[in-house]
């Protein structure tokens, strides 16, 4: 039983000394202690304030190097005091620190702990992958089980290069598996767009005469303004903007384009691409202005 | 062909202006994006620790999307799916 117990604080990320001494103690409570860490708490500082005055709150002092003057209880005071001023993400982001520095050294390692640590990045990384590939394919129902199967293992073996490159530069502000997902979520959502699209024709032919015809066919039911505003911006497309502004604002912005699916198109990135999109919105702003039309007036009415 | 309702076209002139105000880039987006869903998720102000943030999201259907997901895979984890990401100016749902 100890042995067990052992194995599940360990598990979590307790020191070994801290472990051994909180499993031995019956008093301590296993799940409280698991649960404090898994919303978000150090162990030690969940050891310190589920433990029992004693021997544990006195290993948790001693593990940490405390002052040696400190009695468990004065420890645990203070302890609790530092946990009702720390904010969550405070706390969140120290858990996030460790939890990197502790990635970082398993991955940097060599032999059997190294490819210990690369399984369990795998596993994060497949989960969110997998996560995002059915969520989008309801919206695919032609793609196969096998084939969102493949596009999310390659997917989560996308964002495990991204992640082993970015690692070392990670700055920190979340949990290390909070972290890991959004590459995973990300890759997956780029290779699902991309295969929607894969098959079609990317639309970026400035077709803004059909704007201005839509905006002008709903002239005679003028009740919002916003055929007028629709066929300003049409001018404005075609007469304000530049070349690749109007190829970009028209495929993203008026056919929907994924600016994933476009960036590889024109063989750039989404970063840049969005750049090109938010300087062309800026010149139609600036077209309505000075055809005396705002823009909050036409923002939908809450 | 069928006519766009008023949503429709406040959507539209929505997509070709864009956010007002300041915004982030999409590398700055996803840079900030797992702290920004942990805060919103722990309901701390996100918006105000991460400024530009939700303007971007309002103008990218991408990063928008890529938000939604780290939410609702948060939000199972967590046992209470999370489906209330919310839409964006900017939707394209790509």
């Amino acid at each position: 039983m100890t042995a067990w117990r052992i194995d599940r604080l360990r598990d979590a990320g307790f020191p070994a000394r801290l472990a051994e001494v909180l499993a031995r103690d019956t008093k301590c409570d296993l799940h409280a202690l698991l649960d404090l860490v898994d919303r978000g708490y150090s162990p030690e500082l969940a050891a310190r304030s589920t433990a029992p005055a004693g021997r544990a709150r006195s290993a948790v002092t001693t593990s940490n190097g405390g002052p040696a003057n400190w009695t468990a209880d004065t420890c645990a005071t203070r302890v609790d005091r530092a946990l009702i001023a720390t904010s969550r993400s405070s706390v969140t982001a120290a858990r996030g620190e460790q939890e990197t520095r502790s990635w970082i050294e398993r991955l940097s390692a060599t032999g059997a702990e190294r490819d210990v640590a690369l399984v369990e990045l795998h596993v994060l990384l497949s989960r969110a992958a997998r996560f995002e590939v059915n969520r989008r394919r309801t919206r695919s129902p032609q793609m196969s089980r096998s084939d969102g199967d493949d596009l999310a293992h390659q997917s989560a073996e996308d964002a495990r290069i991204a992640v082993l490159r970015t690692l070392h530069a990670r700055k920190v502000g979340s949990r290390f598996r909070t972290w890991t997902y959004k590459f995973a979520l990300y890759e997956a959502a780029v290779n699902m767009r991309k295969r929607a699209w894969q098959e079609r024709e990317i639309p970026i032919n400035a077709e803004s005469g059909l704007l201005a015809a839509e905006g002008h066919q709903h002239v005679a039911e003028r009740s919002d303004d916003t055929a007028d505003t629709l066929a300003a911006l049409s001018e404005a497309i075609d007469g304000e903007l530049s070349p690749h502004q109007r190829e970009v604002v028209v495929a993203i912005a008026l056919n929907g384009v994924p600016i994933d699916v476009l960036a590889e198109w024109f063989n750039t990135t989404r970063g840049a691409l969005y750049e090109t999109l938010r300087d062309g919105r800026q010149r139609l702003r600036a077209a309505l202005h000075t055809r005396g039309r705002g823009i909050d007036e036409h923002r939908e009415p809450a | 062909m069928t006519a766009p309702s008023s949503h429709d076209r406040y959507r539209l002139i929505a997509r070709l202006t864009g956010p007002v105000g300041p915004e982030l880039s999409c590398d700055e987006c996803f840079e900030a994006l797992d702290r920004y869903v942990e805060l919103e998720l722990a309901g701390g102000d996100a918006d105000a620790a991460i400024p530009g943030m939700r303007a971007h999201l309002e103008g990218c259907s991408a990063c928008a999307e890529d938000r939604r997901s780290l939410r609702a895979l948060l939000g199972s984890e967590a046992g209470s799916s999370d489906g209330s990401g919310g839409k964006t100016t900017g939707e394209c749902d790509a």
